[in-house]
């Protein structure tokens, strides 16, 4: 008995060596599409819950909210909201300040985009061509300066560059020139804020690309004579293009949506909104002056261009034959 | 390589000086700021409101952090600061572990389609959505409670989350699955005591991400937050000593380093994992 036994072991050890047996074993590892489709999306399920509750619907809202006449009144139920079409939307593109605004916004993510990728790639490259201190050194102060939150990066930065008691002024010998009073001093005072701490996700992410890129690559460059801009350029940068393309659209999602920075060292947009940019423009529309269905509008106008930009970045994906 | 190394080191010595001063310089200017804030909440009152303002200072005080912490309920607000942060961090990197598993580890229908919409949600404005929002947390009655905050947060952060965590799902390699199943693990068994800490540096190095924006977060905070000011969070502490007119710096200051200090601390202990993991991340 016990050998017959042993034996069915056996041959099912053998079986499932080369049978019928260990299809059904990998093919349940490779999760077939048959019999157990519905566990991923088990898996994706709490995902899609919050993401539709807290993410889709609010989206929804947000376009059916511009298109409705919403304000304090239909707020609090003392008047009915009533549809409006796309008056909100001509109300919006009638106005001057929305043109500017947009514009403003456009110009100023473009020179954030710009100075962070800059930035963060020449460190980056800085960093491959350094020992380990200075590269320790380096590496920290970035990360200080990324983990620092918004809101004080954005109160210290404006201290620095205070008028009466920031060391910035002293240094330069500008007496008490205030960088907040005029347009483009302000934006300039945010975009430095806004460079030092969103450059070293660009640095990081580079550096590591770099790193990957195989040593001797680069080593033939060199001998070949390959100036260090040269190497970036016809070497590391083709390389490293799937980096550069995610922290490019990374950057661009991100200066775009701007808000707290601007916020916080404008005082809510600058004098009489001359450093208004879309997100706080909505903002102030939506919750200063408490018209929600244009606020409404704004965000959807928002939306609408940063889902273009996201598209034409799939796009670009999909041409360098890359697979999601 | 140590002969390519020799060849291409001795005429590189004083280009490499060069580099080695330029990244301590950049370094320090980096470091500034942070240097300028903490000196600044250290500093006493006279010499904050100084017109000669100096790196240094010989008398530190404890004044600023005294009036910091004197303010009404500043404890608690750091408090549900961190309520808020951890519950965002711990809830949506289990929810995206499991998602993150779904699109990597399965084929099905929708699953491009589905990948495409993370990407795409992560470009939609969250502030933008502060007014539905708004709406949303009003209806459910949530105003005025740390749930309006953390709900939005943990929806927010789900999309880079899960694109982030996929490499890290994908490296584990499917033999370990198999070997698992015939050894006969359960599924759940596998997600949970196999898959699970394999994939764990990854869910530290993505918890970043979700742990600074809900940390940050004014925006929410602001809007939803309105009567009940024992549910409000750090940010809004802090911009109580920001008066734009006449800001107090020093309050401003030392409530900026209370509010720095655990995310560095949270961003030191995982700055490995970190770099790995985003070069893990993008590398793929």
């Amino acid at each position: 008995m016990a050998g017959s036994g042993r034996a069915a072991g056996l041959t099912g050890d053998a079986a499932s060596l080369s049978g019928s047996a260990p299809r059904d074993f990998r093919s349940a590892a490779r999760n077939h599409p048959g019999g157990g489709s519905w566990t991923p999306w088990l898996y994706l399920a709490p995902a899609l819950v919050v993401l539709g509750g807290l993410l889709l619907y609010p989206i929804y809202q947000l376009g059916l909210i511009s298109f409705f006449r919403y304000t304090q009144a239909q707020v609090s139920g003392g008047e009915p909201t009533s549809f409006e079409g796309f008056g909100n939307y001509a109300e919006l593109f009638g106005d001057s300040q929305f043109w500017q605004v947009l514009l403003a916004t456009v110009l100023f993510a473009a020179a954030c985009v710009g100075a962070t990728l800059a930035v963060g790639c020449a460190l980056a490259v800085l960093l491959t061509r350094v020992r380990a201190v200075p590269r320790l050194a380096l590496m920290l102060a970035a990360l200080g300066a990324w983990a620092t939150p918004a809101v004080t990066g954005s109160t210290v930065w404006l201290f620095l560059f205070d008028p009466d008691f920031g060391p910035v002024n002293r240094l330069l010998g500008l007496g008490d020139h205030s960088w907040t009073y005029g347009r483009y001093s302000a934006f300039l005072l945010v975009l430095l804020e806004v460079v030092w701490c969103s450059f070293p996700f660009v640095m990081v992410t580079v550096y590591a690309g770099i790193r990957a890129v195989p040593a001797e690559v680069l080593e033939a460059a060199a001998l070949d004579g390959a100036s260090q801009w040269r190497i970036w350029r016809s070497v590391l940068a083709p390389m490293l293009r799937p980096i550069l393309t995610v922290v490019t659209i990374q950057s661009v999602i991100w200066d775009f949506k701007v808000f707290t920075q601007i916020y916080v060292m404008t005082n809510g947009g600058g004098i009489a909104g001359q450093n208004l940019v879309l997100n706080v423009y909505a903002y102030q529309k939506a919750f200063a002056s408490s018209q929600y269905g244009l606020g409404s509008a704004i965000g959807v106008v928002m939306l609408l261009i940063l889902l273009a930009v996201t598209l034409g970045y799939l796009r670009s994906l999909r041409r360098q034959g890359e697979e999601l | 390589m140590s002969l390519v190394n020799l060849v291409r080191g001795f005429p590189r010595r004083p280009g490499r000086a060069m580099a080695e001063a330029t990244a301590l310089v950049v370094a320090a200017v980096v470091a500034f700021p942070l240097y300028w804030m903490v000196l600044s909440a250290f500093k006493p009152a006279g010499e904050i409101q100084s017109d000669e303002p100096r790196p240094w200072t010989l008398t530190p005080s404890l004044d600023s952090f005294r009036r910091v912490f004197g303010q009404q309920e500043f404890g608690r607000y750091f408090l549900n600061s961190l309520v808020v942060a951890c519950s965002v961090v711990i809830v949506s990197a289990l929810i995206a572990f499991l998602a993150a598993t779904a699109v990597t580890r399965f084929r099905f229908r929708f699953r491009t389609t589905l990948l495409i919409m993370f990407l795409v949600a992560q470009t939609v404005p969250v502030e933008a959505l502060t007014i539905p929002l708004f709406f949303l947390m009003r209806d459910f009655g949530q105003l005025n409670t740390l749930g309006s905050l953390i709900l939005p947060h943990i929806a927010f952060s789900l999309p880079f989350a899960i694109w982030m965590l996929r490499g890290f799902v994908k490296a584990v390699p499917e033999a370990l699955e198999e070997a698992a199943y015939i050894d006969g693990a359960s599924r759940a068994r596998f997600l949970w005591q196999i898959l699970f800490p394999l994939v764990f540096p990854g869910l530290v190095a993505t918890s970043v991400f979700s742990f600074i924006s809900a940390w940050n977060d004014f925006l929410f905070a602001k809007s939803f937050i309105i009567s009940d000011t024992s549910q409000s969070t750090l940010p809004m502490a802090l911009l109580v000593f920001y008066k734009p007119d006449e800001p107090d710096w020093g309050g401003v200051m030392a409530a900026s380093t209370v509010m720095t200090i655990p995310v560095l601390i949270f961003f030191v202990l995982v700055q490995r994992r970190l770099v790995s993991g985003l070069g893990g991340a993008v590398k793929e």
